[in-house]
């Protein structure tokens, strides 16, 4: 479980999180809506600790991620987290991609961590690109490549920041396929997205952010059909 | 026709000057790389502003002429009374020279690494240090290389200052074949020929590791 609490965050002068509250439950599928500057993505990477917090906590199956004791290293495991970036580390294979952290995190032998790649890059529909580089792969295999790295790891929460922002139109579907199949397998995830038609499909709730705040979250059919917060309703319809 | 009084034995004294300049400049490179990787990841670490000491000190290294450095660094051996010998008080100037180009090669390397990059990388669980030896490490030396096979050069070729140490290297041993035989013309030919000889792999297999990594990005 995924526990947000009065989570306050700032750049600077600029305060980009106010008060976050929000529970997410083993299994639950949670989207995160909203414009640019809403706090949404600082969200994300303030869950694993990428990004320390001014106040507030986050738990994670109760272990505070910000506390001075937590070892970070050792919760990201369980925390997987894929950015609009690929972030490909083009020095290796798809293949070594996916097994160095198994690896070198986990000490997981060669053999058993090829295997667990090979699984987790079939899963994604990339098991003919192993051996090769990934300045060769499309933005969406990239992509996908980024998911089965943190898939790897077997992570029992995932984080998807924007995943299909930065790839070209007919390259999203591949990606959001992706993440219904993870979703349909009973995965926890937070997803930040704009794709709304993928929000409304596969999200137990939807939460839309507007300047730094949570300002409405329910069922996608409620979000969707009947927002009740007069800006998710500007949002919305500026969206459509 | 063309004649020559230098001999076998002449240009066997030769190699041998060029055996020292080899030397001198291995033991520099060697130990400006280390330092040089040591205190470029130190600059990055602790940022421009805590660095300015750092900086600073390198700062004198690179400006400073290397004969100067070479010249002050060896009476000032003598009045600290090191009696360290020409060939370390060369050896320590040099590495010292190497390693402050090398800190800002290095740190050159490692701001070419993306921060989403390392970010996804410490987010999958690698601490700091697995984040620079696996990922930061190899990618900064792709990007630094060019620039450290150019410092590793030129240090070959400015490693001739030492002879002002009383050493002699390749071109102080030229010089006194010069001198001896009164055939300046033929003589730096063949100095620079060895130059080139020692040059000329260091500079193709600098040009080998770029093609053999370069369809990898």
């Amino acid at each position: 479980m995924i526990e947000i609490e009065n989570v306050r965050k700032s750049f600077g002068a600029l305060e980009v999180l106010k008060g976050i509250d929000l529970t997410v439950a083993n299994g639950e599928v949670v989207t995160i809506i909203g414009g640019s500057g809403s706090g949404k993505s600082t969200l994300l990477t303030c869950i694993n600790g990428l990004e320390p917090i001014d106040s507030g906590r986050i738990l994670i199956d109760g272990t505070e991620v910000h506390a001075r004791a937590t070892n970070l290293n050792k919760l990201r495991q369980n925390v997987g987290i894929v950015f609009q970036q690929f972030n490909a580390f083009p020095h290796l294979t798809v293949l070594d991609n996916v097994m160095l952290a198994p690896r070198k995190v986990k000490g997981v032998p060669r053999a058993e961590a090829e295997a667990m790649a090979v699984k987790q890059l079939t899963h994604v529909g990339l098991a003919d690109k192993l051996r090769v580089y990934p300045g060769r792969l499309s933005g969406g295999q990239q992509q996908r490549m980024a998911i089965a790295r943190a898939l790897a790891m077997e992570p029992a929460y995932m984080l998807f920041d924007e995943v299909t922002s930065a790839l070209d139109p007919q390259l999203v579907g591949e990606v959001l396929d992706t993440l219904k199949m993870l979703a349909e397998e009973g995965m926890t995830m937070i997803c930040v997205t704009h794709e709304m038609s993928f929000a409304r499909d596969v999200s137990d709730r939807v939460a839309f952010f507007h300047q730094g705040v949570m300002a409405e979250i329910g069922s996608p059919d409620q979000i969707f059909g009947a927002p009740q917060n007069g800006e998710t309703q500007k949002f919305l319809s500026s969206v459509r | 026709m063309f004649q020559t009084a230098m001999t076998f034995n002449d240009l066997m004294f030769l190699l041998k000057g060029a055996g020292l300049t080899l030397a001198v400049t291995g033991v520099s490179v060697a130990a400006g790389t280390v330092m040089g990787i040591v205190f470029g990841v130190i600059r990055v670490q602790i940022g421009p502003w805590w660095a300015i000491p750092l900086t600073f000190l390198l700062d004198i290294f690179r400006s400073v002429p290397l004969l100067i450095q070479l010249v002050l660094a060896n009476a000032f051996q003598a009045i600290a009374q090191f009696g360290w010998p020409p060939f370390t008080t060369s050896c320590v100037v040099l590495s010292l020279y190497t390693a402050a180009y090398c800190t800002e090669i290095v740190r050159g390397g490692i701001d070419a690494v993306p921060v989403t990059t390392r970010r996804a990388a410490r987010s999958l669980g690698l601490s700091w240090v697995q984040d620079m030896r696996y990922i930061v490490a190899p990618l900064a030396t792709r990007v630094s290389l060019p620039a450290w096979i150019g410092l590793t050069l030129g240090v070959m070729k400015d490693s001739a200052l030492v002879l002002w140490l009383g050493l002699n290297e390749l071109l102080k041993s030229s010089q006194i074949l010069i001198t001896r035989l009164q055939e300046p013309l033929f003589i730096l030919i063949v100095c620079g020929l060895i130059y080139f000889l020692m040059s000329f792999p260091i500079a193709r297999f600098g040009g080998y590791l770029e093609r053999r990594w370069s369809p990898h990005d």
